[in-house]
């Protein structure tokens, strides 16, 4: 009797286990994100890099796109939408080849025609297609653009205001959607977000706004070795660390983004993968240069950045973080050989302190703006207290201002000589640098100071400036390479930033995920993925 | 009665505009920008200013509150400044949502608080009491995303028999009630529903306790009535308390589960809250507060008509 009842009641935990299983085809990816919601569908995404990542790359392309195939080596520019380009004698007009027989999800072609409607939803308030929510997060990605036009269906170009080598860094932000399906759609982006259209390697099948969406491969990309293995993939918004690992674990999902780290060796221990890699990102203080602030020595800055016990961090993060060697990641191709190299070494800081002036007897005391979260940011508040401890070591007392990371945004807007920056020396920003306005330029250029761009610091050094101009100027991409190595260099041997790690963007899925190929950039290629 | 009915009626009015003074005046009290959500982190000044006047963050206050109020009493609550969308639609689909957790959670919490209230009532100061009493102090105490993190690692993760997260497949545009979607319901809806059970289960033990001692009832048994008569007149001497007690704990289910809600990833309106909150989304916030708190507030109105109805008292008074 007992072992009859024993049998129905384990039949019965088997048969609640498989019911609690949805049946997927093989090939569905679900996928866990950190965003709240899907992000912007029409295009131009919103939610910062995952949503260029999840919507952007997915269902659009841009002219010019990102080499996404390889995991060994920093991502470049590749040909997209645009087969070719050159900058005639002027070095302000551009010429585009569009790619030949390319179509939209909604069956229309793609022409240079389709880039200026794209470029006037963007840039022209006048044109009936101009979309505020997409400008907003596409206008200020290409600066350099002064005009446009098509000068037949396969060529476009494109005049510049000045000058401007990283023209093809700014157009990989922009993506294209269909104009056809606007104008099928009563010319409404509401419901253009709805059933978009783009020439991606995914089709946006359907979405619950908050909830999820569901792309199909598109068999007929343009790009073969892109066409998508898997099925379907889908994509849920999962903010919160906890319920992202809940869903992992639980299978409801079969990979999530940003596992939190004190997660990521349980996770590893019930046989699920935890992929990593470079990332263009790093966490730094990023320094006031205004008069009378104690980072404008030369050796306070070495010595701060010698003082960080990097490895110990890593420890701190479950080794999820690359310690930092300079203000770009080791391995980037504009990395150069800095002189300076930063390291863990407390006799080199306090001898530099001691240079300075300063000892156990005359501390340094500066104050920090930190925030207690945020986008990129990692953990700031442990690794802060861990920054001071390390900095205390070399007599550099911080006091900390704690805000609200929203709140810190603007006051990095407003720049360190604004009121709101509170009289703190440094602000602890993470940077997306990916390309080389958002990696180097916009940093420390001085037309950008604060408030008029995010040199917060008010940097200003006219060897810098000299460099950033021949950034701009060098049109040849090997030449190009060689001056944003010169930069870097700059960057590391002025210790201009306390430059303390990079993220890894830590990804966890199911064993059962193969073929993933985590590129060293924030959007990643998910037609190679399929299912076991 | 009509005319009570009439007074509680009108009395909706100012505290409907009250609530959406505050809750405007709240939401722009609060420290951070909205459109750090929508804007790249290195918009222009420029670019910034040009949101702010397609927005209309550039009007001041009290315009803002005029017009965001003539279009609501439109039925029109804006756009979210964070995903663009229209607010009425995507309140009214994440409140039916959380009306759904919340009736599964009543579904649970109250028949159960009251059963074991009006047993631990009756059965005062025995065993069964204890046992009882402690279980609902308990049930209050337990912070319940603590509870529900618990109860996803024993029945999602260890055994793996109910889902974690979500409103089932397809989400909860595509709800059906079919065990697949209403299984979804089961680990946010027993969370939910522990805190309100353990207030409804001790107000009914001690409304029952009390009415125990009343000298109608040993009066009741000196006329020989049974003891389950006896016992209706106790239920219906209580139940008037309870409701009231009730019709707040509805409240808390419906505005207090934005924790349950982030926990479990359930689609309501205190995901959408927190959502909001976070991504300083002014019109949605404004929006979903406003329509919560009208749902407190006719939640009020139906249960004092209801204890109006059952103890006509409170209506002539």
């Amino acid at each position: 009797m007992m072992k009859r009842i024993r049998t129905t009641l384990l039949g019965s935990a088997v048969g609640l286990a498989l019911m609690a299983l949805p049946a997927w085809a093989d090939g569905t990816l679900r996928i866990g994100m950190t965003a709240s919601d899907i992000p912007l569908t029409t295009g131009q995404t919103d939610q910062g890099g995952e949503g260029m990542r999840f919507i952007g790359y997915t269902v659009y392309d841009a002219l010019i796109n990102w080499d996404l195939t390889s995991a060994d080596k920093p991502s470049g520019l590749i040909p997209g939408l645009a087969t070719e380009w050159s900058v005639g004698e002027d070095d302000l007009t551009w010429t585009f080849k569009m790619r030949e027989g390319v179509k939209f999800h909604d069956g229309s072609d793609f022409t240079a025609d389709a880039v200026v409607w794209n470029f006037d939803k963007l840039l022209d308030d006048t044109s009936e297609q101009y979309d505020p929510r997409q400008s907003a997060q596409g206008k200020s990605r290409m600066p350099a653009v002064a005009s446009y036009r098509a000068i037949d269906p396969l060529t476009l170009e494109i005049t510049t205001n000045v000058p401007d080598a990283t023209l093809p860094y700014q157009l990989a932000w922009i993506l294209m959607s269909s104009p056809a399906q606007w104008e099928a759609l009563d010319k409404s982006w509401d419901a253009f977000a709805e059933d978009p259209s783009g020439t991606g390697p995914w089709i946006l099948d359907s979405f619950v706004p908050r909830e999820r969406a569901e792309l199909l491969p598109n068999e007929a990309y343009w790009d073969t070795t892109r066409v998508p293995q898997l099925d379907k993939l889908i994509l849920i918004p999962l903010p919160e660390p906890n319920a992202r690992s809940a869903a992992l674990m639980s299978g409801q999902v079969d990979w999530i983004e940003a596992p939190a780290p004190d997660v990521i060796p349980a996770l590893q221990g019930n046989g699920f993968s935890v992929v990593s890699n470079t990332l263009p990102h790093n966490w730094t203080w990023h320094l006031s240069r205004l008069d009378g602030s104690p980072w404008n020595d030369i050796n306070v800055r070495k010595a701060a950045n010698l003082a960080i016990d990097r490895e110990g961090m890593s420890t701190l993060l479950g080794g999820m973080m690359v310690p930092a060697e300079g203000f770009l990641p080791p391995g980037s191709q504009w990395f150069g050989t800095p002189e300076f190299k930063v390291s863990y070494d407390v006799d080199a800081a306090k001898a530099l302190m001691e240079e300075s002036g300063y000892g156990p007897d005359n501390r340094l005391a500066v104050k920090a703006l930190i925030s207690p979260s945020g986008s990129g940011q990692m953990l700031p508040l442990p690794m802060n207290e861990y920054i001071q401890q390390n900095l205390a070591e070399v007599w550099i007392d911080v006091e900390f201002e704690v805000v609200e990371w929203n709140t810190m945004i603007n006051i990095w807007r407003a720049g360190a000589a604004d009121e709101s920056s509170q009289d703190t020396q440094s602000i602890n920003f993470t940077y997306f640098i990916q390309d080389p306005f958002t990696g180097l330029i916009r940093h420390l250029s001085c037309d950008l100071i604060a408030p008029n761009g995010t040199n917060w610091g008010h940097y200003c050094d006219p060897e810098m400036e000299e460099l950033f101009n021949e950034i701009r100027t060098t049109f040849d991409p090997d030449e190009q390479i060689k001056v944003l190595q010169r930069t870097h260099e700059k960057f590391v041997n002025d210790a201009l930033f306390l430059m303390v790690t990079h993220d890894v963007a830590p990804r966890a899925m199911a064993a059962n995920v193969k073929g993933f190929v985590q590129a060293q950039n924030w959007y990643q290629n998910f037609s190679s993925i399929t299912m076991e | 009665m009509l005319g009570y009915l009439f007074s509680r009626l009108v009395s909706v009015i100012p505290v409907a505009l009250g609530v959406s003074l505050i809750c405007f005046l709240l939401v722009h009290i609060a420290p951070g920008d909205p459109l750090v959500a929508i804007m790249p982190i290195d918009a222009t000044a420029e670019q910034e200013a040009e949101m702010r006047a397609v927005y209309g963050f550039d009007k001041p206050l009290p315009v803002q509150f005029g017009i965001w109020l003539s279009n609501a009493v439109q039925g029109d609550l804006g756009r979210s400044i964070a995903t663009g969308r229209p607010v009425g639609p995507e309140v009214t689909r994440a409140v039916g949502n959380t009306l759904l957790l919340a009736a599964a959670a009543s579904v649970i919490g109250f028949p159960l608080g009251i059963f074991f209230g009006f047993m631990a009532g009756y059965l005062r100061d025995t065993v069964w009491d204890r046992i009882i009493t402690a279980s609902a102090i308990a049930g209050v105490s337990t912070p319940n995303y603590w509870l529900g993190m618990v109860l996803v690692i024993i029945f999602s993760i260890t055994w793996p028999l109910l889902p974690s997260m979500g409103a089932g497949p397809g989400g909860s545009g595509a709800w059906v009630w079919d065990w697949q979607h209403m299984r979804h319901l089961v680990l946010p809806a027993i969370t939910l529903a522990v805190v309100p059970m353990g207030i409804v289960m001790r107000t009914t033990r001690a409304l029952v306790s009390d009415i125990l001692d009343q000298d109608f009832v040993q009066a009741l048994y000196a006329k020989g009535m049974t003891r389950t008569g006896v016992l209706r007149h106790v239920a219906r001497n209580a139940a008037p308390t309870a409701l009231s007690v009730i019709g707040l704990q509805l409240g808390y289910l419906l505005g207090g589960s934005i924790l349950i809600e982030t926990v479990f990833n359930w689609p309501g309106s205190g995901y959408l809250l927190s959502v909001a909150i976070l991504q300083r989304d002014l019109p949605m916030l404004q929006g979903t507060i406003l329509v919560l708190a009208m749902f407190f507030v006719t939640l009020n109105l139906l249960v004092d008509i209801a204890q109006s109805m059952i103890d006509p008292r409170i209506s002539r008074a």
